[in-house]
């Protein structure tokens, strides 16, 4: 008899972190003590809170254990279970309050959420489609199947949700607008290609809940007239593609995909796609050229993919969190789904926090949650004592949210007018240690090597701006160049053929527009205010801690620093390449940095 | 599968196996798990009462394990907390006694007076 | 169904426009506003890759491509605002940033697209600089084309002639993002690839990326040896196009300025290709005619365009027994210029240089093919010549656009000659071989003579129309006095493929397939001067057919120089000699 259920977090982070050798310590201690048949071990998908895994929860009690390594995970069987002694040293403390959380209800890094995409990553075992539904997994795909398509459509317009791709667009209006096109056979793709550096809210959801995904598409064929659909994911995403490989299984075996499903007449079954690399792939028209097996390059829209898609045919693709939401909205209606969020960007979204914040993860919350929120309540602050700088938000796609707007709540519409997106929902805290020059020009380097080099004013131009950036971060900035940044990037925003190239020079026009001292700083002054970039720094030796170990001078490759021992030291600025090597290695704090 | 039915087992079927997972909203049982309970018996007594609330079916009871509670001559010892009502300890909980402890006071809602531990006596 | 019209405002003023129709169209053909395009190719190439093309339409959130968004009801479209001129002139200054800067030596300069958009644009500067450091290596593996890759757009109308024209794909986009470039399979070279040198990228590229392999040296180099006999023959489609590349009216024919222009570049004799097209007519019509007598192989397939003949070797290896053996008519011409005119004449045959102007790029890569020593075979035994001394039937092939270039070096005033005629021998042609510049010309030309052969009846009417036209594929039932000649024509290689299937497969119903390699037929070849004209190619199809008209003779085997090549060299028609001089083999080169 079960007494006891050991939930392990197996999302993608904590198996790098050491979750596999973890379970085993687990396992294997619990055949020590000869409890093995009453304590269950379970992996599930992702529990959100990245930076703290590897996480173990024990059931019933709820106890959160973070940070679990295989040197103190048998405390959690030897203490926590034989002897009931809660572990301390791996519960979670607080950082502002100090207090130590026993569970994750103590813990406002999940306390503030309101998980409806994310609501059994963590809770569920993966691979385990009973599991699925005991959470009343596929009941909504039998629901909807007693239903008419146009009522299913009818329910996700009412409902108000928008594409979380990025894009936003209505999607009850496009799974109408793919049913009533005329063409056959029609398809359903789902969009797993999440290009966005730091974004992993769709492969959580993929390795967590795959079976969310299968019972939505199984919806959409039935509600579009489709019988194929095709899961595309990105080839980054082993863990992704094995387990939803695994749940495709799982479903066929229990007839949630094949032919007759529930008795009800309607064939649907899914095949996998796995990309090569590419992120221009995650663009709806190159994805689906993809699926053909041609090059991945975007075509003009339109024809949308609604009208002409895959081979030509009626297509229907949506984002893997557009899907999740998706059974749940059928399950308990449009008005459950409206009841949180805000009036036009209605239901939660799930955002990728990172940077410069206290709790890194994945965190889903209701859409108009400001900033502020966001980074502070559920983030847990900057560490350090550093003060907050920016949010930059949507990705390579998106801009900046500056500290005046902490309190503007952030949902498709709010953010537009300060010049960001809020994307696919990467949010990246960025403190005063950060050169906002320097964020842009790593997000248009990403761009650039992304592009598919169809168009001129994206293959030539963002290479240029991209140059340019480059000029200002080694001190070789123009007058003039501010100018010609913001005349290259309005004419690429203007006319790029595809959704990547309007969008790439979106981190440069945003920070400009808030941080424009700071390019002024590096192209004027040749001097970066955040000391990051490399050209602009000066090293200096302090008279007055210097000690003259002469540590320095012989560490450093170009033999720009002189000196006797016991005597202060010199560095040659027109020796010194900023390699910061000195920097590193003096004891005693006496090189400068500025 | 082909029908709604079927999917309402297999539902049925694991959420049980889920049970442990559940939020349990009316109440918790807490057995004292240190050395003394241990040597005591407390295990068949954290055995006997989980099979017991399965037997009476009731899923929102949570049952966990804590460290001594001090009362060491009454091991094993047992505290019933259940919603909206005072908690009470009870001491001597073997197997039969750890059986009705949960029949008389979590299912049926009546203290097992003679099981109680009291205030004075400690 | 009548098409829908819809009210559409262009630059303020109101317009009915059909539904279904571009931007791009709507503002050329009813607003008559040039907006400017780069990439775009009509029904071949429409992508918006340059953004050039850019308007501004109300209610749209950024610029649209004029040459694939369609006209809505109510539309309202800007295309002169300076938000769009701005864009405009930004992304051609993009393109200029890593274009060479050698206009000056440029051959394309005058035509170049780019240079002329640069101009009509008012970019007056460039801003940015080079952002590719490297220069790209020249493809020189072609026998026929080079390309250079600095000088590439990359709009791609290079890669969608050559997949949706031509079904070749031998280039594509390799490289993503600023490292794409327009190459072949690994960088291997056209030279070593499926290319079958038809020159048309060459003539779709906007800039000077494609080019052909010039011979211009070489002929001038013979031209000034004393101890050099150079001739040179003249394909039936230059004529009606040489004219073009000094700013006569597009299908003119400029026969006889042609003939005086090269006999004033130097030339020992002007002799005409189109003796040697009704040669092969002589050939080829009694080998169609031993065929289907004797139960040859059928459909015959005609093998004087030298791109489809490559094209059959590596997609179609298995039908070259249909091929024809005869060569083609420059191929005959070299080798009968060496060995019967050279006999007749009494000249070293191995003074002779044989030039030709065609309207061919393909026609470089044939005349360096192994097979075609002929002549040398003809004279190794009689002159005792060692191998190492072969020389080829024809030495140098000069394009159209190349022979016009040295008329201009020379100082020639071509529109102000007087007519000359052609040298003969060697110079008499019909009106059959004039119109093999045209694509159906063979086929009639053809017909002419083995209706004549096969029912001994004069031909009355000597038009076959239903083999004339640019449309892709025609097909013809011929009442040979009674029994009934199945024949098929088509151009471009897409077509050709079509045809080939079916022959592949056993199910052509067809005696008689004329292929040629290029759309329109030898009139659209690689050779041709590259011209804006969507009509030329109906132009230059007019010229042909009334030149036709207007000879003398019109059936090959009528031509009296024709009658006594046969009589005193050649014997009959298929004879051993004639097939040992003017017939040749093919080899697969499919992969393996």
């Amino acid at each position: 008899m079960i007494r006891n259920q050991l939930l392990v977090c197996a999302g993608g982070a904590c198996i790098t972190s050491g979750e596999k050798s973890v379970k085993d310590v687990l396992v294997d201690e619990l055949k020590k003590n000869g409890i093995e048949d009453e304590v269950q071990v379970i992996e599930t998908g992702c529990m959100g809170a990245c930076d703290l895994g590897p996480i173990v929860v024990v059931y019933p009690e709820g106890t959160f254990y973070q940070k679990v390594t295989v040197k103190n995970a048998g405390l959690i069987v030897n203490e926590h279970l034989v002897k009931g002694r809660t572990v301390s040293e791996l519960l979670y403390t607080e950082p502002t309050s100090e207090k130590q959380a026993r569970t994750s209800g103590d813990i406002p890094f999940y306390t503030r959420q309101v998980k409806r995409v994310l609501r059994n990553c963590g809770s569920i075992d993966p691979l385990s489609i009973e599991e699925y539904i005991a959470r009343d997994g596929y009941f909504a795909l039998g629901k909807a199947l007693e239903m008419t398509p146009d009522d299913i459509i009818q329910v996700l317009v009412d409902s108000g949700l928008r594409g979380r791709g990025g894009a936003g667009f209505p999607t009850g209006l496009k799974w109408k607008a793919t049913r009533e096109a005329t063409g056959s056979p029609k398809y359903v793709v789902c969009n797993g290609d999440e290009g966005d550096p730091g974004a992993f809210m769709d492969r959580s959801v993929l390795e967590g809940d795959p079976h969310s995904i299968i019972e939505a598409m199984a919806i959409a064929g039935y509600a579009i007239g489709a019988e194929q659909g095709y899961m595309y994911v990105r080839a980054e995403y082993p863990l992704a593609i094995e387990r939803f490989e695994y749940a495709i299984g799982k479903a066929r075996e229990y007839g949630f995909l094949g032919r007759n499903i529930l008795n009800a007449g309607f064939n649907f079954d899914i095949e996998i796609r796995i990309g090569a690399g590419a992120f221009v792939c995650g663009e709806e028209t190159a994805l689906l050229r993809s699926i053909e097996g041609k090059r991945g390059m975007p075509s003009i829209k339109p024809p949308f993919p609604a009208q002409s898609g895959l081979w030509n045919k009626p297509t229907l693709i949506n984002n893997v969190e557009t899907y999740a939401n998706i059974p749940q909205i059928i399950t308990n209606g449009a008005e459950w789904f409206r009841s949180v969020g805000s009036a036009k960007s209605p239901g939660t979204k799930v955002f990728a926090l990172a940077g410069m914040v206290q709790n890194t993860g994945l965190v889903e919350v209701p859409m108009g949650t400001t900033l502020r929120e966001l980074v502070f309540d559920i983030g847990g602050g900057i560490p350090g004592g550093k003060k907050f700088k920016a949010a930059q938000t949507g990705g390579p796609s998106g801009g900046v949210i500056t500290a005046d707007y902490l309190d503007m709540p952030i949902d498709f519409d709010t953010v537009k007018e300060i010049g960001t997106i809020m994307g696919s929902g990467g949010l990246i805290v960025l403190d005063e240690s950060s050169c906002m020059v320097d964020v842009a020009k790593f997000y248009l380097g990403f761009t650039v090597d992304e592009s598919c080099g169809k168009c001129t004013p994206c293959r030539e131009g963002t290479r240029q701006m991209y140059q340019m950036m480059e000029r200002i971060c080694d001190g070789k900035g123009h007058d003039g160049d501010i100018e010609k940044l913001t005349k290259l990037a309005n004419v690429i925003r203007d006319t790029s053929l595809c959704g990547l190239g309007q969008s790439a020079p979106n981190p440069v026009l945003s920070t400009i527009r808030f941080y424009e001292d700071e390019y002024r700083a590096h192209i004027y002054e040749k001097k970066c205010p955040s000391h990051v970039c490399k050209h602009l720094l000066t090293y200096t030796v302090t008279s007055d801690k210097c000690v003259g170990c002469t540590a320095c001078a012989r560490q450093c490759p170009v033999h720009a620093i002189t000196g006797e021992v016991k005597k202060i030291h010199l560095i040659d600025q027109s020796k010194c390449t900023k390699c910061g090597s000195c920097y590193e290695i003096c004891r005693f704090g006496a090189i400068r940095k500025e | 599968m082909k029908s709604l039915e079927e999917l309402k087992r297999i539902k049925e079927q694991t959420l049980k196996e889920m049970d442990l997972r559940q939020a349990k909203e009316r109440g918790k049982v807490i057995i004292a798990m240190g050395t003394c309970g241990i040597a005591a018996g407390a295990k068949d007594t954290l055995m006997a009462i989980i099979e017991e609330l399965e037997k009476a079916d009731i899923h929102d009871v949570k049952v966990v394990q804590s460290g001594c509670m001090g009362l060491c001559d009454k091991e094993p010892t047992v505290e019933v907390s259940m919603k909206d009502q005072p908690a009470v300890i009870y001491g001597d909980v073997n197997d039969a006694n750890a059986r009705r402890i949960v029949r008389e006071h979590v299912q049926g809602g009546n203290v097992v007076a003679d099981l109680v531990i009291k205030r004075e006596n400690i | 169904m009548e098409t829908r019209m819809l009210n559409v405002k262009i630059n303020g003023r109101d317009y009915q426009v059909p539904d279904g129709t571009t931007i791009l169209k709507a503002a050329r053909e009813y607003a008559k506003i040039d907006v400017p395009t780069l990439c775009y190719l009509e029904g071949i190439s429409e992508e918006g890759a340059c953004a050039i093309c850019v308007v501004e339409v109300k209610g749209a959130r950024n610029l649209q491509r004029a040459c694939v968004v369609k006209v809505s009801e109510s539309m309202e479209v800007w295309t002169n605002t300076s938000r769009v001129r701005e864009a405009r002139k930004l992304n051609v200054e993009l393109l200029l940033a890593n274009h060479p800067k050698d206009c000056f030596t440029c051959e394309k300069s005058q035509i170049c697209d780019l240079r002329e958009l640069a101009s009509e644009l008012g970019v007056r500067e460039v801003e940015f600089p080079r952002t590719r450091t490297e220069l790209l290596p020249l493809d020189n593996t072609s026998l026929s084309l080079v390309r250079d890759p600095n000088k590439c757009v990359l709009c791609r109308r290079c890669v969608n002639v050559c997949a949706k024209v031509q079904s070749v794909y031998a280039i594509d986009i390799m490289g993503r993002g600023s490292n794409s470039t327009v190459s072949t399979f690994l960088d291997e070279g056209l030279g070593n690839v499926e290319c079958v040198n038809c020159g048309q990228c060459l003539l779709v590229c906007p800039t000077g990326a494609i080019t052909e392999r010039s011979e211009i040296p070489d002929v001038w180099k013979a031209l000034g040896n004393p101890d050099k006999v150079v001739v040179v023959e003249t394909a039936p489609a230059v004529r009606v196009a040489i004219g073009e590349e000094f700013g006569m009216p597009d299908g003119t024919q400029a026969t006889g300025k042609m003939a005086a222009a090269l006999r004033s570049l130097g030339f020992d004799k002007v002799f005409d290709t189109d003796f040697s097209a009704d040669l092969t007519i002589m050939e080829e019509g009694f080998e169609l005619i031993g065929r289907i007598k004797n139960g040859g192989v059928l459909p015959l397939i005609t093998s004087c365009s030298p791109g489809w003949v490559k094209f059959a070797e590596t997609f179609f290896p298995k039908v070259l027994d249909h091929v024809s053996t005869c060569k083609s008519p420059q191929q005959m011409f070299g080798t009968v210029t060496k060995t019967y005119w050279a006999e007749k004449m009494g000249i070293d045959p191995r003074k002779i240089v044989v030039v030709s102007v065609m309207p061919c790029t393909a026609k470089k890569f044939e005349k360096e093919r192994p097979e075609m020593k002929t002549a040398f075979h003809y004279w190794q035994e009689k002159l005792g010549l060692k191998d190492e001394e072969a020389f080829k039937d024809v030495d140098c092939v000069l394009t159209t656009r190349e022979a016009a270039q040295m008329i201009r070096e020379a100082g020639i005033d071509f529109t102000n000659l007087p007519d000359e005629d052609f040298d003969k021998p060697l110079g008499e042609s019909t009106g059959a071989a004039v119109i093999f510049g045209a694509t159906g010309g063979v086929m009639e030309a053809a017909l002419r003579t083995a209706y004549e052969v096969l029912t001994k009846k004069s031909l009355a009417k000597l038009d076959f129309g239903d083999v004339r036209g640019l449309e892709g594929i025609k097909t013809a039932d011929v009442d040979i006095d009674g029994t009934i000649l199945k024949v098929a024509v088509a151009n471009g290689l897409g077509n050709a493929r079509v045809l080939m299937e079916q022959v592949q497969k056993g199910e052509s119903p067809y005696h008689f397939i004329e292929i040629m390699c290029c759309p329109g037929g030898c009139l659209g070849g690689g050779g041709q001067p590259i011209s804006d004209n969507p009509d030329i190619k109906q132009k230059r199809a007019e010229a042909i057919y009334k030149e036709d008209a207007g000879k003398p003779i019109r059936k090959s085997h009528e031509n009296p120089e024709i009658k006594d090549i046969y009589k005193d060299f050649l014997g009959e028609p298929n004879s051993e000699k004639a097939h040992h001089l003017l017939h040749t083999e093919y080899c697969d080169r499919s992969c393996k």
